[in-house]
């Protein structure tokens, strides 16, 4: 066996240039299978990355019904429910006064965008209105300064807390707490500046908002709208009995597709199910170029046994047997499909280094072990036909054959 | 008695047609004979060639190989029986091109198992014994006609076989190096080694002990050489017998 594969290899090696176009095929399907399902994945990745930072065992009433029963987002009816203002301030009271074995805080969230002004810096901010225990619910602590208390909300003070993208945008390398900046018409003091955290799903990062106490936004700016609740919910209580809890608290005020009550996991279920299926789409088209890389193999393999029909008469004559030369033939086409896996693995691996800086890719050891095992059972299914044509060669044909 | 071949006959089909290539051919060879094949084309001598060396299975007869029944030998035992027992120099030399003279001569210890380190010993005492010790790693494409020859007779003799198989050695050879080919087959000869030979040159033909001339599947004349003009003389009397 060993000596097979030493004859196969030197077979290989002795036509490098048509080997290396052999491979041509496999190269770019492995590489691209395992660069796209390594984009795909890293996304994944990322993804749940993000929800793990805020917790499992927070919950988000959201107008309208975003997740439609099989998954995915809802159709153009969500969209329009999604868009009314159903969600009142007091549910939240509400809420926690009927729930307290269950839910244990809750916040009210209302964003907003508006001009905003220091020196002669002056663009649009998003405004995410809110009360203090945003810093505890949505674990967001204060880099620089403090957050806003529930006095400053209460009293409508005028005080912002800054996300580090707007407070770099607007102060640079000047310390922002206790500066004034100025949002539509009136002057806010700065508090505090938070913590880096990225992430943010479906709308800006939560490092470029301005946070504000949500009274003083009510007042100041003219917002009734209320984008979500956000519940924190006990620790100890299984999460599906908490949104029970919460829905029927709600539905003696709303109708049953006026809200939804979602919590991480269905959001997280939702997303990794869409990009798990992309994954599998980008897989899919690029394994056809694997497949065409195959028949490649299967034809420069038939090509092969052609030619080289007198080297098979020969080694046929001086005593291998049929089995030994099919081996040959099968390890050859194994090998080449093998070789051009790995390649292709190096590049995808090279392409996803490069990637690094802008995209979460990722390429994970079932991409590598997929690489292997698809190329190899690709040079062995394709290469079967031209190592049985070579090991079925008469060795008296095959040595007169010119 | 070294083979033994008894009444041995080969048919081929060809649409309606049976073409008896071989018909009812016997013969008996002992150890260290040197025997010369010839005969017109078409005689039926080559395909006696492939018939004894285990390449091709005779329609009919019985082949006893070292008092072992051979004929019924599937193609897997025929594979080890060529391995084991037979050496092949052909005409066209048959090496493997981009390999060298080493890799060549050691390929039926390759199919005999036999270890890497065994394998190039023994190749390179071959590759020495045909005076081509100092071309072990060259390639058939940087040997002369008569180098590649003496590669294809070390090959033929690296796994010490019973019998040794010459199809038209000499014939695609210029005269000089056809001397030399030859002159290794007496040595080998004397040396003890069994050798059969075809060709169709009774120059070539006088350096064998024994004359087996075909016709048209028939063996037509087993006589003993006593040199060229004898060769020429018992070729020529088969001819005229038409």
């Amino acid at each position: 066996m060993r000596d097979t594969f030493i004859v196969a290899i030197k077979a290989i090696l002795v036509n490098k240039v048509r080997s290396l176009l052999t491979m041509l095929g496999v190269i770019i399907g492995v590489g691209s299978v395992v660069l796209l399902t390594s984009i795909g994945t890293g996304l994944q990745a990322y993804v749940e990355e993000q929800f793990a930072a805020l917790g499992t065992n927070t919950l988000y009433i959201v107008p309208g019904t975003p997740f439609s029963e099989g998954g995915g987002f809802g159709g153009q009816a969500s969209v329009i429910e999604g868009t009314k203002p159903v969600l009142k301030k007091q549910y939240l009271r509400e809420i926690l006064r009927n729930n307290r074995e269950v839910i244990n805080d809750g916040l009210v969230m209302a964003v907003a965008i508006n001009k905003a002004k220091y020196q002669n810096t002056e663009q649009k901010v998003s405004l995410l209105g809110t009360t203090s225990n945003f810093e505890n619910i949505y674990s967001t602590k204060t880099n620089k300064g403090e957050w806003f208390s529930k006095i400053d909300n209460e009293k409508k003070s005028a005080v912002v807390v800054l996300g580090p993208t707007v407070a770099e945008e607007f102060f640079g390398n000047i310390d922002p707490i206790g500066k004034k900046i100025k949002i539509g018409s009136k002057s806010y003091r700065v508090v505090g500046v938070t913590e880096k955290k990225g992430g943010g799903f479906g709308g800006p990062s939560f490092d470029s908002y301005v946070y504000i106490p949500l009274e003083t936004m009510y007042d100041d700016l003219d917002v009734q709208f209320i984008d979500n609740l956000t519940l924190k919910a006990n620790e100890e209580v299984d999460i599906k009995v908490a949104i029970k809890a919460v829905e029927e608290t709600l539905l003696k005020e709303l109708d049953e597709d006026e809200f939804t009550v979602v919590d991480q996991t269905q959001i997280l279920e939702t997303i990794t199910g869409i990009l798990g299926m992309f994954t599998i789409g980008l897989g899919g088209i690029s394994a056809i170029s694997l497949v065409v890389g195959g028949i490649g193999i299967m034809n420069i393999m038939l090509v092969s046994v052609t030619e080289r029909t007198r080297e098979i008469g020969l080694r046929k004559a001086l005593g291998a047997t049929p089995n030994t030369i099919l081996t040959q033939f099968l390890i050859e086409a194994a090998l080449l499909s093998l070789i051009g896996g790995l390649i292709g693995l190096i590049i995808a691996y090279l392409g996803s280094l490069a990637l690094q800086p802008y995209f979460p890719a990722k390429v994970t050891m079932n991409a590598v072990l997929m690489a292997f095992g698809v190329s190899t059972a690709v040079g062995l299914f394709f290469g079967a036909a031209p190592a049985k044509k070579a090991a079925s060669l008469s060795p008296i044909e095959a040595l007169r054959y010119e | 008695m070294l083979l033994k071949i008894n009444k041995v006959s080969k048919h081929y089909k060809i649409g309606d047609n049976i073409i008896k290539a071989l018909n009812n051919v016997d013969l008996n060879i002992e150890e260290g004979e040197f025997i010369a094949v010839m005969g017109p084309s078409g005689s039926g001598k080559s395909t006696f060639l492939q018939v004894v060396s285990m390449l091709a299975q005779p329609s009919s007869g019985q082949i006893t190989l070292k008092g072992k029944d051979v004929t019924e030998y599937n193609e897997i035992e025929r594979s080890k029986l060529r391995n084991q027992e037979i050496g092949f120099i052909f005409q066209q030399f048959n090496l493997l091109p981009r390999t060298s003279a080493l890799d060549n001569v050691a390929l039926p210890l390759l199919y005999a198992k036999v270890n890497i380190k065994e394998r190039e010993k023994r190749s390179k005492e071959m590759l020495e014994k045909v005076g081509l010790g100092d071309r072990l790693n060259n390639t058939p494409a940087q040997l002369s006609g008569g180098q590649q020859q003496r590669v294809a007779i070390a090959r033929a003799l690296v796994n010490n076989p019973s019998i040794i198989f010459a199809d038209e050695p000499a014939g695609n050879l210029d005269s000089k190096s056809g001397e030399e080919i030859k002159k290794i087959l007496t040595k080998l000869n004397k040396e003890g080694k069994t050798i059969i030979m075809v060709t169709h040159e009774p120059d070539d033909a006088s350096i064998a002990k024994r004359l087996v001339i075909f016709k048209d599947g028939e063996i037509v004349n087993d006589s003993k050489i006593k040199g060229q003009k004898q060769i020429e003389k018992n070729n020529k009397e088969v001819e005229d017998k038409n």
